[in-house]
């Protein structure tokens, strides 16, 4: 079967705000800049297939797969919206190239959160009608638990899950796609007030708007397309059940399993040793330790420590949210899972600027659906085909 | 429900009891709410409404003025490059006439919708509107020329209620 690589993409955001565009006009820059990027490709002929992804609920319209074709250069052609986090795009596409019968496929993925007035009630309505949303209480009160259960389990502390928030929000200054980077203390991420215990304020990535185009190819394809093509090496994904009564509150199994299956296919043994950076999906602070270690990057209870030590710093052995992760861009709702790829195909291209991680061949996406979900997907990619 | 099943196990329910609250239930109302940002076409075009005019975007490309504006041809897959100003007046291109209400009830007098394709615009371009002030429906016919019937600028507030509806003008 034939490799698949990204070979373009576009990006615009991300910011806490764009009152001037629409999501389509939204989209159309990212479009264009995703085009443009891959070779300068015209969509109404040389795109096989386009695949969005996007909520209902979060965008506010029933069936929103009607509004989408028109800004990506996708009217009357072959287009469908899966309904869930960008990555399960890039998943789609990526199946749909080896297939064999087609070769160029585009992955959209937005947030237009600065056009939800009621977040937190949609997000609540995502919670069991009849045993969970009665008790009333913001949603984010999931990830406190889970937080809370994760520590005690694990003996990691407030502190190690503090310095994730340090690390990032420092990474995203110098990440123009970034909309909240900024240098801040470690007293200053403890002492923000306690919102969902122990989850505290600074500790939760603010949602912000922006949108991101990708363009996969097939092998031959992508070499006439780019000189520099990432390689998608290998993809996974998995959701353990929705019930909040039985899941479990301590490993992330959903991503221990999405992480095996794209290992699988990458031919991954040791992924710390195999790989040479990731990002990952940060909503919280204390979920980029425990999908570290749901990823197998390092034994369980041991990513608050890896941290602590600076392991993961831009400059470490092994750096975790190069881009500033969620926390220090802004959660992109369903675009999570393609800033975590962008990120990595920016890197892995040498195109991350100043903070460009040296001699990198192999980088993991991570992305997660998000409360009060446990749906979690992983790529696996690389320079080198 | 099958045929052959003559009882059915547990106990029936009547809709009395659901009216009486002897039926557990759970009800939420979804707190949905969204303040879309209109964009830039979409935004000057509401504008354009107030001012009691049309506003169409132009590509220099396929050469179609397109109403309601966008500021990409998605035929052509490039930016809009101009504005330009079409009619308030147009052909009827298909209608329907709507004897039921949003919630399926009979209405006395029925609701026609047409589209309308405007004086200017290129081809199946135009606009989504209530047609009125037609006598008898039978007589709507595709094809009949129609005329925008604007609120006082007074009243406008830049929506597309702005146009109050399309009533047909003899040619
Ligand atoms: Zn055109």
């Amino acid at each position: 079967m034939c490799e698949v690589a990204i070979v373009g993409v576009g990006c615009v955001g991300f910011r806490p705000i764009t009152l001037e565009l629409s999501y389509k006009e939204l989209m159309f820059e990212a479009a264009v800049k995703a085009y443009e990027d891959a070779g300068g490709i015209d969509p109404r002929k040389d795109v096989d297939v386009f695949v969005t992804c996007a909520e209902d609920y979060l965008e506010g319209f029933s069936i929103f797969d009607e509004f989408v074709p028109d800004q990506l250069g996708a009217a009357l052609r072959h287009l469908f919206t899966v309904s869930g986090d960008g990555m399960l795009g890039l998943a789609t596409a990526y199946m749909l190239i080896k297939t064999g019968h087609f070769d160029t496929v585009v992955v959209e993925a937005h947030s237009k959160a600065s056009d939800i007035l009621t977040y937190m009630d949609i997000v609540n309505f995502g919670l069991d009608p009849i045993f969970n949303r009665p008790l009333g209480g913001h949603p984010y009160y999931i990830a406190g638990l889970e937080m809370n259960r994760y520590l005690h389990d694990t003996c990691t502390t407030e502190e190690q899950c503090a310095q994730v928030v340090v690390k990032n929000k420092k990474n995203a200054i110098a990440n123009p796609y970034a909309a909240y980077g900024a240098d801040v203390t470690l007293d200053q991420v403890l002492c923000s007030k306690t919102l969902f215990h122990p989850l505290k304020k600074l500790e939760i990535s603010t949602p912000a708007d922006g949108c991101i185009v990708m363009v996969l190819a097939s092998e031959k394809v992508a070499e006439k397309l780019t000189d520099k093509p990432v390689w998608v090496k290998g993809v996974g994904w998995c959701t353990e059940t929705p019930s909040l009564e039985t899941r479990d509150w301590t490993r992330a199994i959903y991503t221990r399993l999405a992480a095996e299956m794209a290992y699988k296919t990458a031919g991954i043994a040791n992924p710390w040793r195999d790989i040479d950076f990731a990002e990952i999906h940060d909503m919280f602070a204390y979920k980029e330790l425990q999908h570290m270690e749901a990823l197998k990057l390092c034994d369980y209870g041991e990513a608050g420590k890896l941290t602590e030590e600076g392991l993961t710093a831009l400059e470490g052995e092994f750096p975790v949210n190069a881009s500033g992760g969620l926390l220090g861009m802004g959660f992109g709702l369903e675009a999570s899972g393609l800033q975590k790829v962008l990120e990595v195909v920016l890197q892995l291209r040498g195109e991350a600027g100043s903070r460009q991680i040296e001699d990198v061949e192999a980088g993991l996406a991570h992305t997660w659906r998000g409360i009060p979900t446990a749906t979690g997907a992983v790529a696996v990619l690389s320079n080198v085909k | 429900m099958s045929a052959k099943i003559k009882h059915f196990p547990g106990e029936p329910i009547e809709t009395r009891e659901f009216r009486e609250g002897k039926v557990l239930t759970e009800s939420f109302k979804p707190k949905a709410k969204y303040a879309w940002s209109a964009g830039i076409a979409v935004s000057r075009f509401l504008e354009e409404l107030k001012n009691g005019r049309i506003i169409a975007s132009t590509c220099s490309k396929c050469k179609r003025i397109m109403v309601p504006p966008r500021i990409y041809c998605e035929k052509c897959f490039k930016p809009t490059d101009g504005w330009t100003y079409v009619k308030d007046t147009g052909v009827i291109n298909t209608f329907s006439v709507s004897f039921l209400a949003a919630d399926a009830t009979r209405l006395k007098e029925p609701i026609v919708v047409a589209i309308i394709d405007l004086d200017g615009a290129s081809e199946n371009m135009g606009i989504v509107h209530r047609i009125e002030e037609y006598g008898d429906w039978k007589e709507i016919k595709i094809g009949m020329r129609v005329k925008a019937v604007w609120k006082p600028p007074e009243e406008r507030v830049g929506a597309i209620t702005d146009i109050k509806y399309f009533k047909p003008v003899k040619e």
